[in-house]
């Protein structure tokens, strides 16, 4: 389905809080009050020059911005078309992108007084990163993690627990990030007067999508300057992995207007679309509503939410965000997916042709980069987001891998 | 127009009490078993029953509920069944309002101008859905109340009196006040505070005000009963459900029973709580 382009695809979301039909604050009347205070808080903050300071001296001290963008000469040579070009967004503070995102809510939690943080997370990344952030800045910090994902991802709640943050293993639904999230809401339900619920991806009520979008534009505003420093002119593609979409939606977005940029936005397709174990909610999903805004979800025909599957946790999610969605069917941005083979290959593929493990979530955006970078000119100037980085992941790959 | 919800707690008020509202998850823990509690619940006492629709994200939503839905969508229920549930109770019951509770998404997939045609044709009156606040209204509040069918919304501790008039402009039937700020099942309100929330929201408006969140017996149904005009029992109903199972989850000969001896319990204590009509 293609609705008609908007003059601009930058001036999302609305007043309500709708990118198109999607997005929109489908939250529990408890929480309403909540959402239109942040909703104001943040608009202060985004207006005031002392927050944006404020948050620019942690990205450049703390967090280690700008990340490089560099050229991948071998991966180049091996795909032998587009010239190659990774966002190093894996060498932040933490390991991924997700920092960038944390930062700007933990200073906005603590402009509003708040103490006590909670999080929702699966591979452990965001739990990681507002861990951290909480370490930091010596606020109060719960995760909620599925069950089955706190036995996946030991070393990573290790890392929580070693930065001070007390990790609740959901053990509702399907133990995974889909019940985190609705185990975080029901935290934020019972305790509205003190806490914060520091969201991990690009999802959730408004103001939420829209937040999470400016935070992490700050990957796609130094990709522009560093592409006009390196080469003189805007790059001709961009490709990104999509759970949530927080990491895509970051360095799309500056660059939207821009049409003759090319997007592609990769999905997990975990086994395979067609044998429905996978977690791609545009290519095989259907709009619906959960964890408060209306999206692409995976269900089944009763409006019942299934379960996603990526060999990658971080993107094993049913949904998308919002912006994706409406992305989608204006047709701005292109979306694919990538199988979990497809995925390991590439994983393996960067790690020796660069001497850099990526993450399995970027390494969805990778496989893409070896279809896509063939079939283009050696002029082409293709940037792909290198979110995370795969220390994480070697357990997982190695199970795969039959062993060491 | 009024409704069977306008009427019903017209009848309880003459009589000087509060109404009691009960819920149950529908197709817990098998589509018959469910419908033969609901069918037992007026004659146990209750005046009002609400029919959970199971959903898999309950969010708003404790342990308790969240099993008993999980236990019905195992049991293979759906939004249709649900919908078939209340046509089979209102073949023999033309009174008792039937609510349907729940959550967005399965009502938006069904469709909503199906659901409301096939709910209004199957004898509902009225409709809570949780993740639909104020703000939403033109998604499914504006269609139900033009469908003929009552929205009640939910009302909190934290919805303060500058954003009350919001909440109540198109509720109708009841409102709802939920006594804690929390999910279902868990935190016992603080009963001496849930007289004066009710009475501030009587400020705003000429609705009934049923109070649900932390009833769990007949001494506690009393006690909300002195002060609002109506008393929700839910996660305390659900979980005499699941206690009633056998080990494999299955209904028992007691399951029926189990739920209607703990609303005629919850039924007295309302009762007890009645004033003299003037």
């Amino acid at each position: 389905m293609t609705v008609q382009p908007p003059n601009s695809f930058r001036t999302g979301p609305d007043e309500t809080g709708h990118f198109g039909i999607f997005g929109g604050r489908f939250v529990a009347e408890t929480l309403m009050p909540l959402i239109l205070e942040l909703e104001q808080a943040y608009k202060d903050a985004k207006a005031d020059p002392e927050f944006q300071k404020q948050m620019n001296g942690y990205l450049a001290h703390y967090v280690g911005r700008p990340s490089p963008l560099y050229f991948a000469e071998r991966l180049t040579e091996h795909c032998g078309g587009a010239k190659i070009y990774l966002k190093r967004d894996e060498l932040n503070h933490t390991g991924a992108h997700k920092v960038n995102n944390v930062l700007g809510q933990i200073l906005l939690a603590m402009r509003m007084g708040k103490k006590r943080i909670i999080a929702e997370t699966g591979a452990g990344q965001h739990g990681v990163a507002t861990a951290t952030m909480c370490a930091r800045f010596g606020l109060q910090c719960v995760v909620y993690m599925g069950a089955v994902d706190v036995e996946r991802q030991k070393p990573n709640v290790f890392r929580m627990k070693m930065l001070g943050a007390e990790v609740v293993p959901v053990q509702s639904g399907a133990k995974t990030l889909k019940d985190a999230m609705n185990e975080a809401l029901r935290d934020w339900v019972s305790n509205v007067e003190d806490t914060f619920y520091c969201i991990g991806t690009a999802a959730g009520p408004h103001p939420y999508p829209g937040m999470v979008r400016d935070f992490q534009c700050v990957i796609g505003r130094e990709t522009r300057e560093q592409m006009m420093e390196r080469e003189g002119r805007l790059p001709d593609s961009l490709v990104a992995c999509i759970g949530g979409g927080s990491n895509a939606i970051g360095l799309f977005h500056p660059f939207l207007d821009d049409r003759e940029v090319e997007i592609y936005g990769v999905e997990a397709a975990g086994h395979g679309i067609s044998t429905g174990e996978h977690a791609a909610s545009l290519t095989g999903g259907k709009p619906g509503v959960l964890h408060g805004n209306r999206t692409y979800l995976l269900m089944n025909d009763d409006g019942q939410i299934v379960e996603g599957h990526s060999i990658s946790a971080g993107l094993d999610y049913p949904g998308i965000g919002p912006e994706h969605s409406w992305l989608h069917e204006t047709g701005r941005v292109k979306y694919i997916s990538a199988t979990d083979k497809e995925a390991l290959d590439a994983f393996q593929l960067l790690s020796k042709l660069e001497g850099i493990i990526p993450a399995l979530e970027p390494s969805h955006a990778v496989a893409k980069v070896l279809e896509l970078a063939p079939q283009k000119p050696k002029d082409h100037l293709m940037v792909v987001n290198l979110c995370g980085r795969g220390d994480k992941d070697i357990f997982t790959v190695a199970e795969h891998l039959g062993g060491f | 127009m009024t409704t069977r919800i306008d009427r019903r707690f017209a009848e309880t008020r003459a009589q000087g009490r509060a109404a009691l509202v009960t819920f149950v998850m529908a197709g817990d823990p098998d589509t018959a078993t469910s419908l033969a509690v609901i069918k037992a619940l007026p004659k146990a006492g209750a005046d009002l029953i609400e029919v959970g629709m199971p959903f898999t994200d309950p969010m708003a939503d404790g342990p308790a509920i969240q099993a008993a839905g999980l236990r019905a969508l195992h049991a293979g229920q759906t939004l249709a069944k649900t919908i078939g549930m209340v046509r089979d109770f209102r073949k023999d019951d033309a009174d008792t309002p039937i609510i349907l509770m729940g959550y967005y998404n399965p009502i938006y997939i069904y469709g909503v101008d199906r659901f409301l045609k096939d709910a209004a044709e199957a004898g509902v009156d009225g409709l809570i859905v949780v993740d639909l606040p104020p703000e939403e209204d033109a998604e499914l509040c504006i269609p139900s109340l033009k469908a003929g069918l009552n929205f009640i919304r939910l009302a909190t501790p934290t919805t303060d009196d500058a954003r009350l008039p919001k909440v109540l402009q198109n509720t109708s039937g009841f409102v709802y006040y939920v006594s804690v700020t929390g999910i279902t099942g868990s935190a016992i309100p603080d009963y001496s505070k849930v007289a004066g929330a009710v009475a501030r929201i009587k400020r705003h408006t000429e609705l009934p005000i049923a109070v649900g969140f932390g009833v769990k017996n007949a001494e506690t149904a009393e006690i909300i009963a002195r002060g609002a005009d109506g008393v929700v029992v839910g996660s305390a109903l659900v979980e005499a459900v699941r206690i009633s199972l056998d080990a494999q989850g299955k209904a028992t000969a007691k399951t029926v029973a189990a739920v209607t001896s703990l609303v005629s319990d919850i039924a007295a204590g309302v009762r007890r709580a009645a004033k003299p009509v003037a």
